[in-house]
């Protein structure tokens, strides 16, 4: 296991064996997708407080799950690279931080449009869940700018490494947003007391979106990492053989 | 028909799902997009010193 994990850090066999994990991960990711889209638009019954608007839940949850998911791996990788100075670590946390905020932006955008004909606004700035939420991608936005500010990329690396460990702290306070102060945001559905509070004809749908979603996720991140490793080793001999003899 | 208005917040759901798949197409465009941009400059800088050599 440490052998495959030690390996698998080590730049070059990363970037040859990576395209087969990303297959591995978006077909799969991809066929859930379909699954729980057709399933949450057209079999899981309609909702009957929020009618057919609650589908957009299909959307909203993954991308929200993935948005804290996507700055967890960023501050973890970006304290790995920190700490124990493993290049690919660093070269995870830069890949995170542009799909984090993708995916932040999608879960603000779906809330907001949910939020419209449920709540009756777009947007309440009193709402500690939503408020949180905007922090992260200003957070994620200020970690990009930082390493693009910086040219020298072991500098770059440090610097925007203590700014996501540093902002990491409102991954929990997104979390547990809406149990600690009154917010308009629903509390948890899934994970919760007595298990979750939907029916399976709505949940599973929903669990399908959040696994499929998530590999592929981890598809766009391996593919991100690939070209992040690429830069950071373009003066490397192995990434010159590579070229001279027509690899990818 | 009924599937399109989605009782009444059609526009509400449909934009959701259209926003999502975008998300995922940009995601993927985007990261493949700085793959070559980074294959290509390595690619001419390498052309270039073996031109010098």
């Amino acid at each position: 296991m440490w052998k495959f994990i030690h390996q698998l850090a080590s730049p070059p066999h990363f970037y040859r064996i990576a395209p087969a994990f990303i297959r591995w991960l978006a077909v799969p990711g991809l066929l859930l997708i379909a699954y729980g889209t057709y399933a949450g638009l057209f079999v899981a019954p309609m909702d009957y407080q929020q009618g057919d608007a609650f589908r957009i839940i299909y959307i909203h949850v993954p991308s929200a799950y993935l948005s804290m998911m996507a700055y967890m791996i960023m501050a973890v990788s970006a304290g790995i690279g920190l700490i124990w100075r493993i290049k690919l670590s660093h070269a995870v946390a830069a890949a995170a931080a542009p799909l984090g905020a993708w995916f932040t932006f999608l879960a603000l955008a779906t809330g907001s449009i949910w939020g419209k004909p449920m709540w009756g606004t777009w947007w309440e700035w009193g709402d500690p869940r939503l408020t949180s939420e905007l922090i992260m991608l200003f957070l994620y936005f200020g970690y990009m700018a930082l390493r693009g500010a910086i040219d020298d990329t072991a500098k770059a690396d440090k610097a925007s490494a203590v700014l996501a460990l540093v902002g990491a702290v409102n991954v929990p306070i997104i979390h547990f947003s809406v149990e600690w102060w009154s917010s308009l945001h629903q509390g948890p559905t899934i994970i919760k007391e007595g298990g979750p509070a939907m029916d399976a004809a709505m949940l599973y749908p929903l669990l399908a979106m959040i696994l499929g979603f998530t590999l592929v996720f981890g598809a766009l991140l391996l593919r991100r990492v690939r070209a992040e490793v690429l830069y950071r080793e373009r003066r490397t001999r192995w990434v010159k053989e590579m070229i001279l003899a027509g690899g990818n | 028909m009924d599937a399109l208005s989605m009782g009444g917040y059609g526009a509400y759901v449909w934009t959701c799902y259209a926003l999502g798949a975008g998300v995922l197409v940009v995601c993927e465009w985007r990261a493949r997009l700085r793959h070559r941009r980074v294959y290509r400059e390595i690619e001419v800088r390498i052309k270039a010193l073996g031109d010098n050599q």
